[in-house]
């Protein structure tokens, strides 16, 4: 038998009875991910859905000068609260978050025709409440613009003088385009499901074997010490890839459970998107699982190890984080990129566009050949004295 | 057979061996013989193959161990300083584990396993996993783990380091098997009874050079010394004055 494969099927055993290997590998990697998620897009989505829907709260000072106007805000879904002595300082001490102020002359103006004054108080700073106070403005606008109308059609004058601009707002993101915003994170997740599944073991099996005392004599075997190296990767790939699908897998069932469709989005995370996912994200289980073995046989011990790839855990983060907040087009060398073009292809996936043969060879090369460099940086690692002297 | 010639091996500005030329006959147990720090251990990664010496050659049954590392460490077997075994791993699975990598399909595997498990009277560990093994207990399977390929040459670094007297003496017993049954036994050790009571020949290291290589009678007639052990000191306190500037 090749001697790769003793020490894979050695590495393999070996970790089946590891539960830190277990552990990760079969439940924090596949599950972290789709569960952090879940909330995430049940926290931001349920919270949008439930404002637009749910009665207005606001403190309303004055009401009786203006019955009228409450009723039609009423209706609108405000919901008046009793008064409060100096709004201004209740907002800003965040006892009250909203609070419509009818100005004493409210009646007087009214009833003259000439513009009568209400008060918006809120505190823009925090995030909730300008929310709210866009709603409120929103009902107050239309009242007013109501009113407008019916003062024109009373005077014998059509309504549309007094709108000369008919501004209507299309938005052309596609249900699917606006899930991928909020998606924009899946593919970390994923990436970060590799990273896990094979983190121990690539840990274990070289700074744990020298921690150990063991990598010494097994370096005395008449075996060349990359076909020792390459029995480690590939039981590191293995258990990342056994993450990876498990990963998949959850995030599939969790789609079933992400309140997409209230929202009018669609997310294509179904068979298709597994069917093409897997295959494609192969080279970078590979890149991942060399990135690690190599950083773990340059680390001293264990413990430098885990800081390490803790570390480097976060690198995967920078695409994520810039293609969620700054909007790039998608060009071709990007494709060219590890890890980036993976992101790219998974989220036109998830926006259920059309992926380009050539981008996924073209990542899938670019990613191999990655691997091809940092095997030989590992390998000259393996095959040095300092290796190889425990302690 | 194992021929060292002028071996040096040096760590940054340390020169840890510095010329060490011995020969270690088949059919005899040889004993590298030094105070701590003389060298012994990096002698023997040199011997093993793990580290390569700064000049010098190594022969080992007359293949250069430059040249062909591979062969010369199918030819002997090594039980290193380090001596971690696979604790999630039962001590069949170590020793079978390291046939495998020599080699060996799984019924000669298994059969050698069986072999160095009777002669190490191992038979109660055998089946246990190596987590919580005693120190006695841990040298017997890494013993037994680099014998598995049944070499002609056995390097031992200083074996029976922390072993009790009863384990002491089966591990000597068993060392005489090898050399009665033609093997040649390398084993360092820092310890006199070790060697006056198993070697048949012994080199005295010294801040990295032989200072003396010969038999013990022969040791004791060089140093002028009745006791060993007199002749121990006293021949290093001499390698001492020599490397003085």
């Amino acid at each position: 038998m090749n001697p790769a494969l003793v020490v894979y099927l050695k590495e393999c055993r070996e970790s089946l009875r590891d539960r830190r290997v277990l552990v990760n590998t079969l439940l924090l990697g596949p599950l972290l991910g789709p569960l952090m998620f879940l909330m995430l897009v049940k926290l931001v989505v349920g919270r949008e859905l439930v404002k637009s829907e749910q009665p207005l709260p606001a403190v309303v000072i004055g009401a009786e000068r203006a019955p009228e106007l409450i009723d039609a805000l009423r209706q609108m879904g405000l919901k008046p609260l009793p008064p409060v002595a100096n709004p201004e300082l209740a907002v800003r001490e965040q006892r009250i978050d909203l609070c419509l102020r009818v100005a004493a002359d409210y009646g007087a103006h009214w009833r003259s025709g000439r513009p009568a004054q209400v008060e918006v108080i809120y505190d823009s700073s925090r995030r909730e409440a300008q929310g709210d106070a866009d709603r409120l403005r929103a009902m107050l606008e239309s009242y007013s613009h109501r009113n407008g109308a019916l003062r024109l059609l009373a005077r014998g004058l059509s309504p549309g003088i007094a709108t000369p601009l008919a501004v209507a707002v299309r938005d052309t993101a596609t249900a699917q385009a606006r899930g991928a915003l909020l998606f924009a994170m899946l593919p970390y997740m994923l990436v970060l499901t590799i990273f896990i599944g094979g983190l121990w073991l690539a840990i274990d099996s070289t700074a744990g074997e020298r921690e150990r005392a063991s990598l010494e004599p097994l370096f005395i075997n008449p075996v060349p010490r990359d076909r020792l190296l390459l029995g480690k990767l590939m039981g590191t790939a293995t258990f990342s890839l056994l993450s990876l699908v498990l990963g998949l897998l959850a995030f599939l069932l969790a789609a079933r459970f992400m309140p997409t469709a209230e929202l009018g989005l669609s997310l294509a995370l179904d068979l298709r998107f597994f069917a093409i996912a897997l295959p494609m994200l192969l080279p970078l289980v590979l890149l991942i699982c060399v990135t690690q073995v190599l950083i773990a046989a340059g680390a001293r011990s264990v413990r430098e190890a885990q800081t390490y790839l803790g570390l480097a855990q976060l690198v995967p983060l920078i695409p994520s984080v810039m293609l969620s907040v700054v909007p790039i087009k998608a060009q071709l060398w990007m494709y060219a990129v590890p890890l980036l073009g993976q992101q790219l292809a998974l989220m036109r996936l998830l926006r259920a566009e059309p992926v380009a043969g050539l981008t996924l060879a073209l990542s899938a090369l670019a990613t191999l050949l990655a691997v091809a460099v940092l095997f030989l940086l590992a390998r000259r690692s393996y095959e040095s004295e300092r290796l190889a002297l425990s302690g | 057979m194992i021929e060292a010639r002028g071996l040096s091996k040096s760590f940054g500005d340390r020169r840890a061996v510095d010329g060490v030329s011995f020969v270690a006959r088949d059919g005899e147990i040889t004993g590298l013989l030094g105070p701590n720090g003389a060298g012994k251990t990096t002698t023997l990664r040199m011997l093993y193959t793990l580290l390569k010496p700064d000049a010098g050659t190594i022969e080992v049954d007359g293949r250069d161990a430059q040249r062909e590392p591979l062969a010369v460490r199918r030819a002997l077997g090594a039980l290193p300083d380090a001596r971690g075994l696979y604790t999630r791993l039962t001590a069949r699975e170590n020793i079978e584990y390291f046939a495998r990598l020599h080699g060996l399909d799984a019924a000669q595997a298994r059969a050698r396993a069986d072999a160095l498990i009777a002669a190490l009277g191992m038979q109660e560990l055998a089946a246990r996993r190596t987590a919580g093994f005693s120190q006695g207990e841990r040298v017997k399977t890494a013993i037994a783990r680099a014998l598995v390929h049944d070499p002609r040459n056995v390097l031992l670094d200083e074996p029976t380091n922390g072993l009790d007297v009863a384990a002491t003496r089966s591990l000597r017993e068993f060392l005489r098997g090898l050399k009665a049954a033609g093997r040649c036994v390398l084993l360092s050790t820092h310890l006199m009874q070790e060697v006056a009571a198993l070697c048949d020949r012994i080199v005295v290291i010294a801040h990295g050079r032989v200072v003396a290589d010969g038999t013990a009678d022969e040791l004791r007639r060089l140093a002028g010394e009745p006791q060993l052990e007199d002749a121990f000191m006293r021949l290093i306190e001499r390698g001492d004055a020599g490397a003085a500037p």
